[in-house]
């Protein structure tokens, strides 16, 4: 029985959470700038007909104009189109990242939660992968194991894990402390569904929120990699990139190394603001930030 | 320091133990998982199998992992970090000429990040839904959401080649007198710190904004405290408490962040070193840095944890 008026009453809640985030202004900006990017980068070759790879020594170094809009580079290729498929790689590495971070993350949190025994020695492996700030950890790791993206994802996920499973812990800790939880408990439910029905829903709100951030802070730290020269090798197209590849002619063609940090700025941006958006409406105890 | 703190110290030392282990395995293991065989790189292009061989055995590598993770805790443990092969030395050599140039970057960029970051919060939480908390919150969201590489690039076009206020890179050691060192170290240090007082600015806000609602603020009002003074005496040492909290982020992050900015300003640091270890393939300096850093920042972490015991009396042990 209660179960059916849970799941009664689960659509109207959620009608009512989205038209919260709807109204809520931070939120708004951020979807329109992250869908907008989305809808860039998935239709990339629909909006430029220029490859992104291709030379043509003609015309390199051009400003921005309206044939190219964001100007070309020292191998001629057209800077706009550059950023557009560099959206792609980097919503991907930071979708995954957020994915990947988010499940291993709430599943050592909630494990820790609930099986109080592997608790400590959880947070002490979860304290040592923090010992390393996230983005040396990072970089180790993607050097570790390749510059794919699919390495990278892993690299950044292992990085921001810790943090994700700290946060899922706590508010599971708090949650399996309410009576409901007990209730559950004392009707014989097992440790798995109280898992699955219990805490884990309870959580989500946290978890999301955290894994907004993660998305932001994976496009940045994806974008310092490549800048570095540890991310996806030259001639891909990805934001960090482009900006190492124009630095050495920013004072003359600022252009080139310009836009992709505008993106860059954009689409984290987005993302914080998305997130801000997500945590006044779905964490109230940090209400008081409005 | 009185009981208390030193029940703080010792509890935070056991605790640091295990840790500091955890560290020592993943930086093992990671370089473990690293492609390539070092013995090649460290042979050079011109050996033979047999060269290779020998290097493999001189440097364990031939023996299990479980063995090999043992005998390399077994030099740790003796304070032996390895040697480079980029730059044939001992790591913590190595190291030892890098860490002032971290050191003094992070130093000036907390320095810079920590005022600045406090007072625009409490700033914002004061003069809260005004123009002002709005423009102080949307720069801190631009702070946190713009890559610092990138803006150091258009700091650099601005003020070092347009303007020429400021040194374009390279670093001048302490030892040749304080204003040319902090004069190199400004831009790069202040480019590091745009994320951290972002961050730290939204959080000060929301201290502030906690402790603004607080029976004894309006007390202080009631009572007719000066506006200034109310914030300044009562409220601020409040705020400060989360402030110092966040510490050892903030910590983490400058650290972590000095690795970019010590490339664009060409800061012969500890990041920079990291990174060519990298991609140079040099395993050890690769291992020993990683591990050093690491180190390093439980030190620090735990440093500012037994600080915060000696400052907040509420703080127990526990």
């Amino acid at each position: 029985m209660a179960e059916e008026t849970d799941d009664a009453l689960a659509p109207r809640r959620r009608f009512q959470l989205i038209r919260r985030l709807a109204r809520h202004r931070s939120f708004r900006i951020g979807f329109i700038i992250v869908a907008a990017l989305t809808l860039a980068a998935i239709f990339a070759p629909l909006i430029s007909k220029f490859d992104p790879f291709e030379m043509r020594a003609r015309i390199r170094f051009r400003p921005p104009q309206a044939a190219y809009w964001f100007g070309t580079d020292n191998f001629g290729r057209d800077v706009f189109t550059r950023c557009l498929y560099g959206a792609r790689l980097s919503l991907t590495i930071g979708l995954g990242t957020a994915l990947l971070s988010g499940a291993i993350g709430a599943a050592a949190g909630i494990a820790s939660a609930q099986f109080r025994r592997i608790d400590a020695v959880m947070m002490r492996l979860m304290d040592g992968l923090m010992a390393f700030p996230a983005i040396i950890l990072a970089i180790g790791l993607a050097a570790a194991m390749g510059p794919q993206i699919g390495s990278l994802i892993i690299a950044l996920s292992v990085a921001y894990i810790p943090r994700t499973a700290r946060i899922v812990r706590a508010s599971a800790l708090v949650v399996r402390e309410l009576e409901f939880v007990d209730a559950a408990r004392v009707a014989g439910a097992s440790s798995l569904r109280i898992i699955w029905r219990h805490l884990l829903p309870n959580c989500m709100g946290p978890l999301l929120v955290q894994l907004t951030f993660v998305f932001a802070y994976a496009i940045l730290a994806e974008a310092a990699l490549s800048f570095l020269g540890i991310g996806p090798p030259p001639p891909a197209p990805s934001w960090g990139n482009i900006i190492a590849e124009g630095r050495d002619q920013a004072v003359d063609s600022w252009w080139i190394m310009f836009f992709p940090g505008l993106a860059i700025s954009l689409a984290t941006l987005g993302m914080n603001l998305l997130g801000d958006g997500l945590r006044d409406v779905l964490d109230p105890r940090l209400k008081v930030e409005t | 320091m009185n009981l208390r703190v030193l029940n703080r110290l010792a509890l935070r030392l056991a605790q640091a133990v295990p840790v500091l282990l955890v560290v020592a395995v993943v930086t093992f293991l990671l370089m473990h998982l690293l492609p390539g065989d070092p013995a090649v790189v460290i042979a050079g292009p011109e050996a033979g199998a047999e060269a290779i061989e020998r290097i493999r055995h001189q440097l364990g590598l031939d023996r299990s992992l479980p063995e090999q993770l043992l005998l390399w805790l077994a030099s740790l443990a003796r304070g032996d970090f390895g040697r480079s092969l980029m730059l044939n030395q001992p790591v913590l050599v190595a190291l030892g000429e890098r860490l002032p140039v971290t050191l003094s970057l992070t130093l000036v960029s907390f320095a810079i990040t920590v005022p600045v970051g406090v007072a625009l919060g409490v700033l914002a939480a004061r003069f809260r839904n005004t123009w002002l908390d709005s423009a102080v919150m949307f720069l801190a969201l631009v702070g946190v959401s713009v890559p610092s590489f990138w803006i150091a690039i258009l700091s650099v076009i601005l003020f070092s080649v347009i303007l020429g206020w400021l040194p374009a890179s390279g670093y001048v050691p302490l030892s040749d007198g304080l204003l040319p060192w902090l004069l190199a170290l400004l831009q790069p240090a202040a480019m590091l710190a745009l994320f951290q007082i972002g961050f730290l600015a939204r959080m000060a806000r929301s201290a502030t904004l906690d402790v603004l609602d607080q029976d004894y603020i309006r007390t202080a009002r009631a009572k007719g405290v000066s506006e200034w003074s109310t914030i300044a005496k009562h409220a601020f040492r409040n705020t400060l408490i989360p402030v110092v909290t966040a510490t050892g982020i903030i910590l983490s992050l400058l650290m972590g962040g000095s690795v970019v900015i010590e490339q664009v300003f060409a800061l012969p640091g500890v990041g920079r070193l990291i990174v060519q270890a990298i991609l140079t393939r040099d395993y050890p300096l690769v291992q020993g840095t990683l591990l050093a850093l690491a180190f390093l920042f439980v030190a620090i972490n735990l440093l500012v944890d037994v600080i915060y015991t000696w400052v907040d009396p509420r703080v127990r042990y526990g």
